[in-house]
């Protein structure tokens, strides 16, 4: 028998990337087309619309103002949903036995994911940063380390929380609990549409609480120079979040939880 | 001796408190065919489960050619071969997609693969559906695929837990001969099935697994030859009245047409026959009453 084929730890690693990847564009009408549209809708009516009455905030056109904002709320909920749907589907479907099965370790399997929800929510902030040119062509980005700095974590992040999310999640039903009944009313809350500094001193503090507010913001200082929050403060915050809910993940993989019976 | 696989006093008790294994303990030697038998939630798709670690095991150990599960992982995974009782692939994929990403994850490089992925698709029957999406084919082409999707990283073990379950008559007949052949080339298979037939026909050893306890492991002519009483059944050529009486052997008159007799191992058939010559009762046609390893089967696993 032949049995000298050596076990290359790449191409396993770059097999579940590309397929993760290859799933979310085959399937883009779902994917890429919606953040696009929404998005052109929030300029159209908040930007162009309504923005000249709301004036100024925090120094910046309402439309230049929102564009970070928005860019971050499609990462986060794109990055998460790749993630989410995906695992799951897979768990539902099986066919995480191919992976199981597999001389793959767990930790290729949690990175094969998680780097198809942040190509997915990169490639979305993209768009979405495309689009918003349309609207704003004068937009200049002020510190283009940082904003590529916190748009890689931010993916990473909330893709490692959809992964986490699937692991748990035993139905349909339960993928979209979180998306719908936190992840959107924080994100809506955390800054994208408004600086906290026009809030009164109460509802300033609460959101001061609220984890999207940090990541919103410092991906607007990337941006736009200017944010409600520290910046060392939020990167640090956000690094050890991805180092937890990562070791989070392996250790639930190793345990079999939700994946193995 | 080199074992495929030595499995040591598994235990399985599932979340919720169903003991699916009870400490079972099964060598199978490197080159064998084997059979698992048992009916119904004996617990062979758990075994198999835990030998793939798509069961997580209570207790007990698992060794695939004297590497173990829980320690020399990658290597014992990429000698083992696994084709799932329940479909395992993505059903909106092609076959052809679902047999490369399947070599990737064994770490095989596309190139490599690709050769590879076209021969065990043509092998099996299945290139000419190698751009069909999965769920289009019929449910033997199905299995096919799996089998397509465990072989091709070459395993030195491949286990089938009911390959052949809903699959027709034909198609059967020819995934015997393949399972033969990758045998013959030093493959060692190890299948489950409820078709007793299927075990008799193919496999040299066999091992029998009910609600958790092996309560059978040997060779399949040893288990055979446990078989001391075989029954019979002769079809008459003219009605009878009442059965003869012939002396060692017990003849029972199902109806005027049949006759029904168990005749002991050692007595021959022919002196039975040379009694009823004498009789004057002609014979039509002698068959076995069923399928000797169905007794056997039916005998061990007794409730
Ligand atoms: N995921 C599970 N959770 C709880 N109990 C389970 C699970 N899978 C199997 N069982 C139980 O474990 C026992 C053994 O099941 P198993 O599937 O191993 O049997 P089997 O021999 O493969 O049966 P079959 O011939 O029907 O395929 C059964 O009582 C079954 O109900
Ligand atoms: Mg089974």
């Amino acid at each position: 028998m032949n049995q000298k084929q050596q076990f290359n730890i790449s191409v396993t690693l770059w097999t579940l990337t590309s397929k993760e990847i290859r799933r979310f564009l085959r399937i883009w009408i779902q994917t890429l087309v919606p953040p696009a549209i929404t998005m052109s809708l929030y300029f159209v009516i908040f930007g162009s619309l309504i923005g000249p009455r709301i004036g100024e905030m925090d120094g910046f056109n309402y439309v230049q103002f929102m564009i970070p904002g928005l860019i971050m709320m499609s990462v986060i909920t794109n990055s998460y949903a790749n993630v989410v749907s995906s695992f799951y589907s897979v768990k539902f479907q099986k066919s995480i036995e191919e992976l199981l099965i597999s001389p793959m370790p767990n930790w290729t399997i949690l990175l094969g994911f998680i780097l198809g929800g942040v190509a997915r929510g990169v490639l979305v902030g993209m768009i979405v940063f495309f689009v918003s040119l349309f609207f704003y062509p004068e937009f200049q980005i002020q510190n283009v380390p940082l904003t590529l700095l916190v748009l890689l974590l931010t993916a990473i992040l909330f893709s490692l929380m959809g992964f986490l999310n699937a692991i748990f999640a035993d139905s349909f039903d339960a993928i979209s609990v979180v998306p719908t009944f936190v992840l959107t009313p924080l994100i809506y809350l955390g800054g994208v549409f408004y600086s906290i500094n026009i809030l009164p001193d109460f509802w300033r503090s609460i959101s001061m609480a609220n984890p999207m507010l940090y990541v919103v913001n410092t991906f607007r200082e990337g941006m736009l120079g200017v944010s409600d929050v520290s910046i060392s403060f939020s990167l640090i915050m956000i690094s050890i979040f991805i180092i937890v809910f990562s070791f989070l993940c392996l250790y639930l993989l190793k345990k079999g939880i939700g994946i193995r019976t | 001796m080199n074992y495929a696989l030595e499995i040591k006093n598994l235990v399985k008790t599932y979340t919720g408190g169903t003991k699916a294994l009870n400490g079972i303990s099964l060598n199978v030697k490197e080159g064998d065919f084997y059979a698992l038998l048992g009916p119904n939630g004996a617990g062979k798709s758990s075994t198999i489960g835990i030998i793939g670690t798509l069961v997580t095991k209570t207790s007990g150990s698992v060794k695939i050619f004297d590497k173990d599960i829980d320690i020399n992982v990658a290597e014992a995974k990429s000698m083992l071969g696994v084709v799932s009782q329940e479909i395992n692939f993505s059903q909106f994929e092609k076959v052809l997609d679902i047999v490369t990403t399947q070599a990737g994850f064994y770490g095989i490089k596309k190139s490599i693969a690709k050769p590879k992925v076209k021969d065990i698709l043509i092998r099996l029957g299945l290139w000419d559906m190698r751009n069909d999406q999965a769920r289009t084919l019929s449910g033997g082409y199905k299995r096919r695929l799996m089998i397509a999707k465990a072989l091709i990283h070459e395993p030195k073990l491949l286990i089938l837990d009911e390959p052949t379950a809903g699959v027709d008559i034909e198609l059967r007949r020819e995934m015997w001969d393949f399972l033969r052949e990758i045998n013959n080339n030093g493959t060692t298979i190890i299948l489950t099935t409820h078709y007793l037939e299927e075990a008799e026909q193919l496999c040299r050893n066999i091992g029998i697994i009910d609600k958790g306890e092996i309560v059978a492991d040997t060779s399949m002519k040893d288990l055979l030859s446990r078989l001391d009483v075989q029954g019979f059944v002769l079809d008459l050529e003219e009605h009878l009245e009442a059965e003869p009486k012939i002396d060692g052997y017990s003849l029972k008159l199902e109806d005027s047409l049949t006759l029904v007799t168990a005749i002991n191992k050692n007595k021959s058939i022919n002196n039975l026959f040379d009694e009823l010559n004498k009789l004057g009762i002609k014979v039509k046609s002698l068959r076995n009453e069923s399928n000797r390893l169905e007794e056997l089967f039916i005998e061990m696993v007794k409730r």
